[in-house]
């Protein structure tokens, strides 16, 4: 048990009658990363707030380093930082004084905290904004100071929770590398997203967590084995070069090409062998591209292949989560 | 650039003996420095009791006193009540209910510290607050010619008094910061109870002037106990029973609100 840097147990978690989570099990060893893959109101949030001892639940356990999250609360809070999705600065204060801030609750005297603050401005690229209000930071800076301010007390188990939502595709790249970072010093991450790409490029593990449970859990490549691995997507310039083109792609990745757009074509591929050949005989026929990707499966693509039916409207329970982890 | 040493040794935050005391002091400063950057509530505080003070005085003064020298003397001790009240009843639930929806007392709440360390630092930087409201409020009082008629040390009673009255009266608009989700049901639950409580008092001429149907209500309301009492420290007018029933009105204020306010509080989530 002591072996999980953080477990939770059969978590199940009620609001009113809504059952947010039915019998979780999430968990990591140290120096890991846990991705929990989920749709709004899968249960991502909550199953966040139980680990960081911000809200009870009904029934099963949770811990954090081997200490229960209800009995030992004070002292789990010793172990974790807690990144949610909306930035919690103080606008009025500055990037510096909001580290401080943080800092001096966590009881470092008060040289030590700006010490620490600075070295996490700096290590986070904010160094020129640190004596600017956070008001004038725009929101990747605000992204980048919310995960700093989670780590100013070290913590071993870092809760960050859909962390690149609003950020635009370069500002992830950082963010994904200041998280690999976490787990090559041994901090364990829980990190939820919506997105398999950003699971697949920072976990471990990665829990596909739908209606408040876990309905598969895995390695990226044992969960892309499930869902169907990559795809080629293409589109020719040319409308009139469609048939030719998807004749190459249904050779070349041995799979039935679909045909989700007008002039789109997407083929679930083996390996990225495919968008070689594809790519060269492309070339060799002269055919003209206007769109040519390899990509993941969507998360909606990962719920048709994990549960067969697609995702169905889930903005009432996007609400219940909404009302469960504001009210 | 490489390493961010997440992890540090066991001692690299340090354990430091009275921690919600200190926890909450530091907090207090984290909501002055806020206030510093952006003065809205403080001004509010100030600038209404201030714009009363003067429309009544030199508006109706002369004809409601005589002089507006005489009715200033007896408006001033009353228009710092309101101030407190004001203050109070603005700025405590209000900066809560931000904080709380903000997501900003989730990371306190994250911390390891005190659960009631983020609520007692928000009202002890408020105490401070109506302490520069009620230090402004003077300043204008005596810029237009109030003097305190009795002696320092009843001065200080009274302003002790009418703080400690603000203080109590902030737990009802904490609690109300705490259990709603919209700041401006704050606002306006304050807005609504401004005029009854604040101008159905004895504020602005005695509760005996007052018709029969308004009296029941101005004589039973705490505020006009609070401006009796401020009243008669500052000016010397009998004070009657009003100091102790203001302070068995506010103890009673806090005794109700403030364990609902810690119990909405940490029964949050």
């Amino acid at each position: 048990m002591a072996d999980y840097a953080f477990q939770a147990e059969s978590l199940v978690k009620k609001f009113g009658r809504t059952t947010a989570l039915a019998g979780v099990d999430l968990h990591a060893r140290p120096g890991t990363v846990l991705g929990v893959l989920g749709p709004n109101g899968a249960g991502k949030t909550t199953a966040i707030r139980i680990l960081a001892t911000l809200t009870g639940f009904d029934g099963g356990t949770a811990r954090v380093g081997g200490l229960d999250v209800v009995r030992d609360a004070a002292r789990v809070r010793r172990l974790i930082g807690l990144t949610g999705q909306y930035a919690t600065l103080d606008e009025e204060l500055t990037g510096l004084g909001n580290l401080v801030l943080i800092g001096r609750l966590l009881d470092l005297r008060k040289p030590d905290a700006v010490r620490r603050a600075a070295e996490l401005l700096g290590r986070f690229g904010l160094d020129d904004a640190a004596r600017r209000p956070v008001a004038a930071y725009s929101g990747g800076m605000r992204r980048r100071l919310d995960l700093a301010a989670s780590l100013v007390g070290r913590p071993r188990v870092v809760f960050l929770d859909e962390p690149s939502v609003g950020l635009d595709p370069g500002k992830r790249e950082d963010l994904w590398r200041i998280i690999r970072e976490l787990t090559a010093d041994g901090a364990s991450v829980l990190l939820t997203t919506q997105y398999l790409e950003e699971a697949d490029a920072l976990a471990d593990d990665i829990a596909v967590i739908d209606n408040g449970r876990v309905i598969a859990h895995g390695t990226p490549p044992e969960l892309k084995q499930i869902v169907g691995g990559q795809a080629i997507a293409a589109r020719p310039k040319d409308p009139e070069r469609v048939e030719d083109a998807a004749r190459i792609l249904a050779a070349v990745a041995g799979h039935a090409v679909e045909r989700p757009g007008r002039h789109g074509l997407v083929v679930p591929v083996d390996g990225d062998r495919a968008v070689f050949d594809a790519a060269r005989r492309f070339e060799e026929q002269g055919i003209a591209l206007a769109e040519f990707s390899l990509r993941l499966p969507s998360l909606d693509e990962v719920f048709h292949a994990l549960t067969g039916t697609p995702r169905a409207d889930r903005s009432g329970a996007s609400d219940i989560e909404t009302a469960g982890s504001r009210a | 650039m490489t390493a961010i040493t997440t992890i540090g040794p066991p001692d690299a935050v340090r354990r430091r003996p009275a921690g919600l005391l200190r926890h909450s002091l530091i907090l207090a400063g984290r909501s002055l420095a806020k206030s510093a950057r952006n003065p809205g509530a403080l001004v509010n505080g100030v600038l209404t009791p201030a714009i009363f003070l003067m429309l009544f005085v030199y508006l109706f003064g002369g004809s409601v006193a005589g002089s507006t020298g005489e009715y200033l003397d007896y408006l001033f001790p009353g228009i710092v009540v309101m101030g407190a009240g004001l203050s109070g009843m603005l700025s405590s639930g209000l900066s809560i209910n931000i904080d709380i929806k903000k997501g900003v007392f989730d990371r306190f709440r994250s911390l390891p510290i005190g659960r009631s360390a983020p609520l007692l630092g928000s009202i002890l930087a408020d105490t401070v607050r109506y302490v520069v409201a009620i230090g402004l409020l003077f300043g204008i009082g005596f810029l237009m010619g109030f003097r305190v008629q009795t002696d320092a040390a009843a001065a200080v009673a009274a302003v002790a008094l009418v703080l400690g009255f603000g203080f109590c009266l902030s737990w009802v608009t904490v609690f109300l910061g705490v259990l709603v989700k919209d700041e401006n049901a704050v606002m306006g639950f304050a807005f609504i109870a401004f005029i009854p409580l604040m101008l159905g008092s004895s504020l602005a001429a005695p509760v005996g002037t007052l018709p029969g149907w308004l009296q029941a209500w101005a004589g039973n309301n705490p505020v006009s106990h609070a401006m009796d009492a401020s009243r008669a420290l500052l000016t010397g007018t009998p004070a009657g029973d009003s100091i102790a029933q203001t302070l068995i009105w506010s103890a009673a204020i806090l005794a109700v609100f403030c364990p609902l306010a810690v119990a909405a509080y940490s029964r949050k989530r």
